[in-house]
């Protein structure tokens, strides 16, 4: 399987990381070259074998379902680069 | 006697505490001074004096009251510029978290500030940890302290680079590293220190800036095998706060470390011996069984079939979890923000000009091997894969306690080497990644030195949480090998 510049273009949409028209190509080569070396997965008999979910063999801790964090507005807020008041901004959203 | 006092470990300046030969003041102090004289390594993104000396008087203090908080009170040492620090700038050394100041501490951090350790600053690393070099840090690449021929500047590993330089330049005593596919080891033995990797779940991740979640475990990077195991102590415990620590009792690992391996069964693996691994690497490794046979081990060959796929496994599962974890990377709660006409457009901005480029092609990979019409023929295959990696270690460990193999394929490289080909950078975490595939404690130990006079590492595997057993089985390799190199300039 070999990425072209299209499917680079669309991936790189879907993570939202803007790539000039430019560079999409040399990306494509670098990708592909990764892409292919990952390829030779397909030699291994995975058939009947589980997928891995957990790497711990551990089930996973229950806690009481109760708050034990809050009331920290300025401290989540402190690090944002743009807000207004008690607000995240964004660019608009809704015409 | 300052010069002195960042030659010690960790072991030797918590005696002298007790014994009053020095006080924490004096032993911070003595560090500060070092790293003005070493700022030519780039070892930190940011270096934090005045927490230093605060903590390091209250420390004094204490003592003088009666009170000592255990091995690492007054210790000064270094953070890893991935652990959120609370009030400290904290970056994963990316553009994308231009000042970033955490207002809270991760629990790692926050457990070595309740020993009683000095923080000296935060060290430099690979961006969000994804290399092996030190060179895709936004604030430029470290340099190691040992020097390749001529002089010539060489990395010091990665992507724990900074804290790796620093305990190796005798800047301070010990640092927190994170390892996510050999972050910790490959580092320590590229830079003749101790790296431990202890088992997926014995330290928390909560308050580390996530990369792999699967993967990523924090751990002490020291001159000695015992300063491993006195600063894992600090480190480790449960916490509520991350559901995959491990709810288990830390042990006193320095306890453990007794120095007679009699009867320890010690696993060769036959799958490790790579074409192209230079012959002095062999010949360390053969000379590590050999070490661990006069003192009285039984080493044998033990086969991991899977061992090949580990890497190209590796390299599907931690970008694919690293693509969703960058997610939150989005220009509005925290760090960059570049402008765009449209909220994509500002996304696309942020990301496109905050990530630098080994980040930007992980999250593409893992977009891709995540997206519709893909996932199956290369995520769900790669975990597939994991679960045959993790089983041939589980039938190994049923013949062997640990398995001994190299650490990195090659000692370090210059500054600049293997940047063309990405595939060929990842190669230096072909003996290191099983492991954390497996999610299993690993340490390095420096083993002796090359033709070029430079460090060499052998790398030992623990089974889950028997990071005991490991120190123990390490603590006598260390003893064998007698690794006393310093890097140039350094006298003892």
């Amino acid at each position: 399987m070999s990425l072209d510049i299209e499917t680079v273009r669309r991936i790189a949409f879907l993570a939202r990381i803007k790539v000039a028209d430019e560079a999409l190509e040399p990306l494509a080569g670098e990708l592909n070259g990764i892409i292919g070396w990952i390829e030779q997965l397909s030699k291994v008999d995975t058939d009947g074998v589980a997928p891995m979910t957990s790497v711990a063999d551990m089930t996973l801790t229950q806690r009481q379902d109760s708050v034990t964090d809050g009331d920290c507005r300025e401290d989540v807020l402190s690090n944002a680069p743009d807000r207004e008041d008690a607000f995240y901004t964004v660019p608009k959203v809704i015409e | 006697m300052s010069a002195n006092l960042t030659y010690l470990t960790i072991a030797e300046a918590r005696d002298g505490l007790a014994g009053g030969d020095f006080s924490a003041v004096e032993l911070t102090e003595a560090h500060i001074e070092a790293i003005g004289a070493a700022g030519d390594l780039n070892a930190f993104v940011t270096e934090t004096p005045e927490i230093a000396r605060e903590r390091a008087a209250a420390s004094d203090k204490r003592r003088a009251g009666g009170e000592v908080r255990g091995a690492m009170d007054g210790i000064p040492i270094v953070n890893k510029d991935l652990f959120c620090t609370k009030g400290t700038l904290t970056t994963a050394g990316s553009h994308i978290l231009d000042g970033f100041v955490p207002t809270y501490e991760s629990t790692v951090t926050a457990n070595l500030i309740d020993a009683g350790s000095v923080m000296l600053g935060k060290t430099n690393m690979d961006e969000f940890a994804m290399g092996s070099s030190n060179i895709s840090s936004y604030y430029g690449p470290v340099k190691n302290p040992w020097r390749g021929a001529g002089g010539k500047d060489l990395v010091p590993g990665g992507s724990s680079g900074g804290s790796a330089a620093a305990v190796a330049a005798r800047i301070a005593l010990g640092a927190t590293g994170t390892d996510t596919g050999g972050s910790i080891r490959q580092p320590a033995a590229f830079s003749g220190i101790v790296g431990l990797k202890p088992t997926y779940g014995r330290c928390s991740r909560w308050g580390i800036v996530a990369f792999a979640s699967s993967l990523d475990q924090a751990g002490p990077l020291t001159r000695s095998v015992r300063d491993a195991a006195i600063m894992l102590g600090a480190m480790a415990g449960h916490d509520p706060k991350d559901s995959t620590s491990a709810p288990i009792d830390v042990p006193n690992f320095e306890a453990a470390i007794t120095g007679d391996i009699r009867g320890l069964r010690v696993g060769i693996p036959k799958e490790y011996t790579m074409d192209g691994m230079p012959a002095e690497i062999q010949a360390l490794w053969e000379q590590g069984a050999a070490w661990l046979s006069e003192q009285g081990a039984e080493c044998h060959e033990v086969s991991l079939p899977h061992t090949e796929y580990a890497l190209p496994t590796y390299y599907i599962v931690a970008p694919a979890e690293a693509s969703a974890n960058l997610a939150r990377y989005d220009g509005v709660r925290y760090g960059l923000r570049v402008e765009g006409d449209s909220l994509d457009a500002m996304y696309e901005n942020t990301r496109g000009e905050g990530f630098g480029d080994e980040v930007k092609r992980r999250v593409l990979i893992g977009t891709y091997v995540l997206s519709a019409g893909y996932y199956d023929a290369y995520y769900l295959k790669a975990q597939k894969v994991r679960t045959l990696i993790a089983q041939d270690f589980s039938q190994a460990f049923e013949d062997v306690d640990v398995l001994l193999t190299p650490t990195a394929p090659s000692a370090a490289f210059a500054i600049g080497e293997k940047m063309d080909d990405p595939v060929a950078m990842y190669l230096n975490d072909v003996f290191t990644v099983p492991a954390s595939m497996a999610g299993l404690p690993a340490i390095s130990v420096p083993a002796g030195l090359d033709s070029g006079g430079l460090p060499l590492g052998l790398h030992m595997v623990g089974k889950p949480f028997d990071e005991e057993t490991l120190l123990r089985a390490a603590g006598a390799l260390e003893t064998a090998a007698g690794f006393d190199a310093l890097p140039p300039g350094l006298e003892a």
